[in-house]
């Protein structure tokens, strides 16, 4: 597998312009003879799907859910990032460059995040453009507020839900054009494989998930805007149908995977309440401005009522572990203490896994009235999941799956090793690094299908001919007939276990192995599993049912299978990276007070895997970061 | 024609029909006055010019039929839009009145045909029409004698319950009408939300009580519980059997 | 927790449905909805009988893809809710719950409790949108625009385009939906160089899906689970006017 980057030359501030000038166009009468397959309709594709249509291209865009405007975009809550500085606070593009180069801990490329810092100014103007209503102040002029420990206010929002109306702008563009014809959007549908003719992606095999149909679309290049892999922890903040199946099944097609160990947990989750749980809940981390988080000192004060806890009897940990950042601990830090105080017994609420999130003192401070104009929709939503009142005891909180920065291994163009296959947004691995800052993954979906993708994707479809690939050709036909084999597999296993319960078990492996601290024993552990669980899987699951109409548990099924491939992959990824970074926090590998150790020397690098067939080992590639613009420092939060 | 439209020809028909039973109803309420009142009323009106009094009739009856032609429409094309009901029917804000618009609109519009056929056409009683007199007459001739036929009229008791339930289902109609024309107008926010249903609320409540009055009080004079009505033409006006 | 479920099912669009009644049982209170029906599944799947297809993405409020008619109420009881965010200890041990897929014409049965509710996506791509090409717009900050209406059109977009007013309207009316879109866009500057044929074009795409008509219930309004208010559709009923009538002097 070859890793070229593409990486323009010049210096870092001027290689986007020069890509765009020494890019190949695509003449736009000559647009209209291509067909470009969208797979997702969230912030990177349903503004790929837009914006290609608006330049003339024929777009399938397809989408699992009933609508494009269901993506889980539609979920983040606190803002996207830009270097607009209408503040006058001293930001600017290179400092929200290198401010995601460090918060990546030092694991992304170079050259993508500049560019996307770059083109962060222009997506905040095309939002306000469609009517994104992004919060303002008295004068009329958009507001701003840090966020994620950013020292500048860089981040435009729109109440708590600035994913949804981020989205509603894509979709309402992506509407547009579905109007005028130029965009077909195929709801309900699933994708199920990539068609790779002679090297190159020529389109896709879907299931349509009202009718059972599978079917073949073939096109001149395909991007994949998936989302991450979140789920394969089965508990995670992610929507329940989110899913690696498109990305993986480009794996296996030839697409290098990237980083699959880099995940993110954020820590202010609602914890799971029972076995009955199948999704958890973010909180915004804005809270812990005012809350303060502790544990009891003593287990034995675990069961009992927080407020009959006395003072002394407290263990206020970050603020005793990281006094000058204390409760505003970054996101890793805080997860992994909240972490050792379980470990360690003292945990809360139902199942010992839980801490405090006080707000005792803050009321008492502020008054009640404050903090309810503060943050009263999420006090009332944490009253509605947990029947309890955060204004009269303490909120329980725990980390939980958010986002993953991995994903398939994408050029300065955006395209992966399968040439004229494309991953755009969380599906992508090239941002993040080991990392993601807050509000920086709305940026990056937009950037990429707003601003990145148009001017890219010339580059690869003016080399090639267009609808050079039949539909009925042979190639497609032996895909077809590997996806209706598969579906057939799993609607003829005649087991009694549901894949419910084998995405649980999965689930609950991955948390205790390839959670928020790994290590090589717990790793090679989760991998012997995770294929033990595999084998029963095909022996024992039950799908009732059959393919040819609307089968959630089919869906399902479908979609397990393809999370006990991939988590052995995450888990092969977080055990060859021998180094703490980020996300991945390598129990070996710590400074004497528990901080995340980096091995610059030996893991500067981004790990890509290749598919070698089924039953094999992935093979491991390479493609070294070279830092030339940002100096490689430690984190430190002391 | 867009469902819209259909709301605003809804929504203006009701206004003039809103207007004319409150004119309607002052006029009524000059029964309470006396014979002389409510008969020089009564031939004012009957004496306009012609193209005024049969404009003003067209119109009514224009809005009539407007009204109820499109509630026809609107009614079919909405049972349509569902045509599964659900198992368990509730509601969360809606009212009474609210869900039976259909049910009190054509209840009142079996009342208007009645009501005119009783008072303005005199097909069921024919004798009130060749009842004269010239008390309330401007120039001392004959005039047609409106008292005698509404305390006539009211005698019925079975007339008189359904002129008055009709009243209030009137009633339940305007409540939500009136309020119910702002928002089709546009005219409605959340600010003037409250004034206004108290409005619709208020002015329903003003027409059946104002409508109600005269089958009330006459009948309560039949049964001898007081003395409102000139009793000589009360004694009269008794109708054959 | 012990309950009676009643539940709507409906092998295809032109089977004619019927119900079916599943006693579940160890309920825990603290589940959702969904994960209570998560749990029905799991049972029927081992008494051999399908199980019950219904819609749910992000369990988290905001995806609006939930859609279940509770005991007559969309989304169910509680007020601001939506189903997947109505949890169980609204509920008494012992109960018997109805469960009903959004019922309109429009928005026609899939299976069990899925519709259809493309006929939304057909109201957005009549005139639900900005016309402005990527690349072509002035800086943001170049149209200050009143804190007021910005707000105003943050409530309307607030709409989650889940349907629950649709569902729990008795003429099947989508006009919370239309005035909320329609309304989010004529309150900001930029919306208002295309308002009139944007009202003009998305109530006549409402009126062609099979909605029924308005009538000022309220319904749709109380069952939403982002409270949409009604000042909406009277700005929606304003705006439309206004352009009808423009539309017929020109």
């Amino acid at each position: 597998m070859k890793l070229d980057s593409k990486i323009p030359d010049g210096p870092i501030s001027e290689k986007w312009d020069n890509h765009r000038f020494s890019s190949k166009l695509v003449n736009p009468a000559n647009k209209r003879k291509y067909r470009i397959i969208v797979v997702g309709s969230g912030l990177a594709g349903g503004a790929a799907a837009a914006t290609l249509g608006e330049l003339g291209y024929n777009i399938d865009c397809f989408c699992y859910q009933d609508t494009p405007r269901r993506a889980h975009s539609i979920a983040a809550q606190g803002g996207i990032n830009a270097a607009k500085n209408y503040q006058n606070d001293g930001d600017s593009i290179h400092r929200l460059f290198y401010d995601t180069v460090k918060g990546g801990d030092f694991r992304s490329r170079e050259a993508n995040v500049h560019r996307l810092a770059q083109v962060s100014v222009n997506i905040i103007d095309q939002c306000v453009a469609q009517g994104v209503p992004f919060a303002r102040e008295y004068g009329g002029l958009l507001a701003n507020r840090s966020f994620g420990g950013a020292q500048v206010s860089r981040t435009f929002y729109a109440r708590g839900q600035t994913g949804q109306q981020l989205l509603i702008g894509a979709y309402s563009a992506l509407s547009r054009q579905v109007a005028t014809g130029q965009v077909k959007m195929h709801t309900r549908q699933e994708m199920l494989d990539l068609v790779a003719v002679d090297g190159h992606a020529k389109g896709i095999v879907t299931r349509n998930l009202a009718n059972g149909e599978i079917k073949a679309w073939t096109a001149d290049a395909v991007l994949l805007c998936t989302g991450g892999y979140g789920n394969v922890y089965y508990l995670s903040t992610n929507a329940v149908g989110c899913n690696v199946t498109a990305a993986y099944r480009a794996y296996r097609r030839g697409a290098g995977f990237a980083n699959p160990c880099y995940t993110q947990i954020h820590p202010t989750c609602i914890p799971v309440s029972g076995d009955h749980q199948s999704k958890l809940t973010l909180m915004s981390e804005s809270l812990r401005n005012d809350g303060r988080v502790w544990v009891p000192r003593d287990e034995s004060d675990c069961p009992k009522n927080p407020n009959d806890v006395a003072e002394n009897e407290r263990d206020y940990y970050l603020e005793r572990k990281y006094p000058s950042f204390g409760n505003l601990a970054p996101r890793d830090i805080s997860s992994r203490s909240a972490k050792e105080a379980c470990d360690d017994g003292r945990g809360v609420g139902p199942g010992g896994r839980g801490v405090y999130l006080d707000f005792s003192d803050a009321i008492s401070r502020l008054g009640e009235d404050t903090i309810r104009e503060r943050y009263g929709n999420l006090f009332q939503m944490y009253e509605r999941i947990t029947g309890e009142n955060a204004y009269q005891r303490p909120m329980r909180i725990y980390p939980a799956i958010h986002y993953t920065m991995g994903g398939l291994w994408v050029d300065y163009n955006l395209m992966t090793t399968v040439p004229g296959c494309f991953a755009l947004g969380e599906a992508n691995f090239s941002d993040h690094g080991a990392n993601r800052l807050g509000a920086s993954a709305l940026m990056q979906g937009l950037s990429d299908g707003y601003f990145v993708i148009p001017n890219t994707i010339g580059n690869y479809l003016a080399g090639t001919g267009s609808g050079s690939v039949s539909p009925d050709g042979p190639e497609v036909k032996e895909v077809l007939d590997s996806v209706r084999q598969r579906v057939d597999q799993l609607t003829s296993c005649e087991g009694r276990r549901s894949s419910r319960s084998y995405h649980k078990q999965l689930g609950q492996i991955m948390w205790e192995y390839a959670g928020m601290a790994r290590n090589e024993a717990g790793l090679k552990k989760a991998i012997g599993e995770i294929q033990n669980l595999r084998e029963d899987f095909q022996k024992n699951l039950h799908v009732p049912g059959s393919g040819d109409n609307l089968n959630a548990e089919l869906e399902r099924a479908g979609r397990v299978r393809d999370f006990l491939d991939f988590g052995e992959l995450l888990c092969r990824d977080a055990l060859e990276r021998n180094e703490s970074c980020g996300g991945h926090f390598r129990e070996e590998h710590q400074t004497t007070d528990g901080e995340a150790k980096r091995d610059d020397e030996n893991f500067a690098h981004a790990a890509v895997w290749e598919f070698k067939g089924e039953g094999d080992t992935p093979e491991r590639h390479v493609e070294e970061m070279d830092f030339e613009n940002v100096k490689l420092a430690v984190r430190s939060y002391k | 024609m867009s469902s819209l439209v259909k709301k605003y020809l809804m929504a203006l028909s009701g206004i003039v029909l809103i207007g004319f039973v409150f004119v309607h109803m002052a006029g009524n309420l000059q029964v309470l006055l006396g014979q002389k009142a409510i008969n020089s009323y009564a031939h004012t009106l009957q004496s306009l010019p012609l193209p005024i009094l049969w404009g003003s009739r067209m119109f009514l009856f224009l809005s009539v039929v407007v009204h109820v032609v499109t509630a026809i429409l609107l009614i079919k094309e909405n049972r349509a839009a569902r045509p599964v009901r659900n198992d368990v029917e509730v509601t969360k804000r809606t009212g009474w009145s609210s869900l039976n618009m259909g049910l009190t609109g054509s209840i009142l519009f079996a009342f208007i045909v009645f009501h005119l056929l009783h008072f303005t056409i005199r097909l069921i009683h024919p004798e009130f029409g060749e009842w004269e007199t010239r008390v309330g007459s401007p120039d001392n001739t004959e005039i047609h004698d409106v008292y005698r036929m509404i305390l006539a009229g009211f005698n019925i008791d079975l007339v008189s319950v359904f002129y008055v339930v009709a009243m209030f289902l009137l009633c339940r109609h305007l409540a939500h009408g009136v309020s119910s024309t702002f928002q089709s107008l546009g005219l409605r926010s959340e600010c003037w939300k409250g004034r206004l249903d108290l409005a619709a609320k208020g002015y329903a409540w003003i027409i059946f009580v104002g409508f109600s009055i005269v089958p009330v009080t006459v009948t309560a004079q039949k049964y001898g519980l007081f003395s409102l009505y000139d009793p000589d033409v009360f004694s009269t006006s008794a109708l054959r059997p | 927790m012990k309950l009676t479920l009643k539940i709507w099912r409906q092998s295809e669009q032109k089977d004619p449905g019927r119900f079916e009644t599943h006693c579940i049982d160890g309920v825990s209170e603290d589940s959702s909805f969904l994960e209570m029906l998560d749990q029905l599944n799991e049972q029927l799947l081992e008494e051999g009988v399908e199980p019950v297809a219904f819609d749910h993405d992000c369990r988290e409020g905001i995806c609006g893809m939930c859609s279940l008619t509770i005991n007559g109420f969309a989304h169910g009881p509680e007020n601001s809710t939506t189903t997947c965010q109505l949890h169980m200890r609204k509920f008494k041990d012992g109960d018997t719950i109805t469960i009903e897929p959004f019922r309109a014409r429009a928005f026609p049965v899939l299976r069990d409790l899925v519709v259809d509710r493309s006929a939304f996506d057909k109201i957005i791509q009549a005139g639900g949108f900005i016309s402005v090409r990527t690349g072509s717009a002035p800086d943001g900050n170049a149209l200050p625009i009143p804190k007021d209406e910005s707000d105003q059109a943050m409530d309307a977009a607030a709409c989650i385009g889940c349907g629950a007013c649709v569902a729990s309207c008795k003429n099947a009316s989508a006009m919370l939906f239309t005035a909320a879109k329609a309304g989010h866009l004529n309150l900001l500057p930029q919306g208002k160089a295309e308002q009139e044929k944007r009202v003009l074009d998305m109530v006549s795409a409402m009126d062609g899906a099979g909605f029924g008509n308005c009538r000022n219930y309220g319904e749709c309004s109380a069952s939403c689970p982002k409270d949409i208010s009604l000042d909406f559709i009277s700005k929606l009923n304003r705006d439309h006017a206004k352009a009808k009538l423009k539309k017929l002097f020109s």
